[in-house]
């Protein structure tokens, strides 16, 4: 979870107070590489490719991600960003943020998208995740890629590309971004 | 897991010594600077979702929202019936005209029996003013108020709000939601005509007034309120050509002849020829300007028909941010945790707040 929604969430949100870097800026980006690399080998390149983060941990790891696989096939990937806030079933619990912008590239129906967050926990921002892309279309297969999987899944999802696996805590908090990954704990102010 | 309010046994309807306690939205002025800028800020996500190829979210799967329309509308009942149907509401439209109420039934019989139904929101149009803060009162359901007499129309000066700050972003080359609601400060707003009957005038002038807009009125003496105590305007005019280049935006209200505005000048061609937006007088407008109108219009009496059709006519803008603004405000009051006690009585589970699903 980004900082800025951690800091906005009653009833139990606070400051994120870190306690050990798990995960270094390169190591983060070569999480990310090897993540392009494996998504081109599965897929046999990058046809009707389209990368999806989810607002808000996931965007920046989103557009990374895209620029990589760029980089790698010489082919321009389109990427987008989803807030699933009206789609959750815990509404009310996370804040609607202005800056959790939905903008999706292209018409997804037949497409192979690539959705991407940060951190795969109980696994229901996913499920939001999925219900919010079948209203843009049909898309012909829908992978998912995140930096940490801290398991205690709620739900059955299951990543196809992961950056870390980590065991936590249910009290712990994980806080990624391309400055690399760090475990700590959230204090109410 | 469900997150709304256990409805107590008391049939939706509310004990007299709790009145008032509800989540309302029932004038303006109940939402100061901060909760408009809220609603607006909302507003964006919902313009998103009105784009795409299916535009309905399921925020509000399970919710109840009851239309109470005692006097007549085609957009406001449309605006706030597509709405919550756009967010998975379902939606009772509760018609006086064929209801009890023709029996005799009192309105606060009427409301209480739907309340017992299981409601969650009451949106009420009433030809007296202070009958919305009245159904609130009576029942637990969140009320809003879609225009009451002459007193207020909030979700009208919320998307008139919207709609400036959308052409503005626009203008700028910026997304709306980078430009945020410092444009309002300083901007030059005239609001023409019927004052005195305008629900819509009283709540745009303090929607507008707390974003820190400059606000004009311009109307003959006849249609200005007895005393505008408490109206934070900056001026009053009875010139429109004088201060038509000096605005940006040109609010035209509608003549209520169905309030007896008509009585209040001496004929609709010398209103027309004083206070009406005509071809000369759009002329007049600086560049850039906007021309807003609440609707319905009366072509050809404070508008002509070829200035409402003119690009920097805004109106039929107006109407589709409606759906977008109506959708927020609707989210906002039911979408949410509600206080304290309803946040304590909600299991967030052990792994709340910590990390992202």
């Amino acid at each position: 979870m980004a900082e800025r929604e951690r800091r906005l969430t009653p009833p139990r949100g606070g400051v994120f107070v870190p306690r050990v870097q798990v995960l270094a800026p390169e190591d983060v980006q070569r999480a990310i590489t090897r993540i392009a690399h494996e998504i081109v080998e599965r897929n046999r390149g990058l046809d009707d490719v389209v990368v999806i983060g989810l607002q808000t941990g996931g965007v920046p790891l989103a557009f990374r991600l895209a620029q990589v696989l760029e980089e790698m096939e010489a082919t321009a990937v389109p990427v987008g960003m989803l807030d699933v806030a009206f789609y959750r079933d815990d509404i009310g619990i996370r804040p609607v943020l202005a800056e959790a912008i939905t903008s999706i590239p292209c018409d997804l129906a037949g497409q192979l998208v690539i959705l991407v967050d940060d951190v795969l926990f109980t696994g229901r921002t996913v499920r939001a995740a999925l219900n919010a892309l079948a209203d843009y279309g049909r898309a012909r297969a829908v992978q998912l890629a995140v930096m940490v999987d801290r398991g205690h899944r709620e739900l059955p999802v299951r990543p196809d590309y992961v950056g870390k696996n980590m065991p936590t805590r249910l009290d712990e908090q994980v806080d990624v971004s391309l400055d690399g990954v760090v475990l700590g704990d959230v204090v109410p102010r | 897991m469900s997150f709304r309010t256990p409805r107590p046994e008391t049939h939706g309807i509310k004990a007299p010594a709790v009145a008032g306690s509800g989540r309302n939205l029932l004038s303006i002025a109940d939402l100061g600077a901060e909760g408009i800028e809220e609603v607006l800020r909302v507003t964006d996500a919902f313009v998103e979702v009105a784009r795409r190829p299916i535009p309905k979210v399921p925020a509000l799967r399970g919710r109840t929202v009851v239309t109470l329309f005692a006097e007549e509308s085609t957009r406001t009942r449309f605006s706030f019936e597509t709405a919550a149907k756009r967010l998975s509401a379902d939606v009772l439209s509760f018609a006086v005209a064929s209801s009890s109420l023709k029996k005799g039934e009192s309105l606060r019989d009427t409301v209480e029996t739907v309340a017992a139904m299981g409601v969650d929101a009451f949106v009420v149009r009433h030809p007296s003013a202070g009958a919305p803060a009245q159904v609130a009162r009576w029942v637990d359901a969140s009320v809003i108020n879609a225009g009451d007499g002459w007193h207020e129309h909030p979700t009208q000066a919320l998307l008139d709000c919207y709609t400036i700050r959308q052409v503005l972003a626009e203008r700028s080359g910026r997304p709306v939601a980078d430009v945020g609601m410092k444009n309002f400060g300083g901007l030059r707003v005239a609001i023409v005509g019927d004052v005195a009957h305008s629900r819509v005038a009283r709540s745009g002038v303090l929607a507008l007034a707390a974003l820190g807009a400059e606000i004009t009125l311009v109307a003959p003496g006849s249609l200005l309120p007895p005393s505008l105590e408490g109206w934070p305007v900056s001026a009053v005019s009875h010139d429109l050509d004088s201060v038509l280049p000096t605005v940006d935006v040109c609010y035209l209200l509608r003549l209520q002849t169905e309030r007896g505005a008509g009585s209040f000048v001496p004929s609709l061609r010398e209103y027309t020829a004083g206070y009406g937006l005509t071809v000369r007088r759009a002329g007049l407008l600086a560049e850039g300007a906007l021309v807003m109108h609440p609707g319905p219009m009366n072509r050809g009496v404070e508008i002509a028909d070829e200035v409402a059709d003119l690009p920097r006519s805004v109106v039929l803008r107006q109407v589709a941010n409606g759906v977008a603004v109506r959708m927020a405000v609707l989210f906002l009051l039911l979408g949410q945790v509600v206080d304290g006690d309803a946040a304590g009585a909600v299991d967030l589970g052990p792994g709340f707040g910590a990390g992202d699903g």
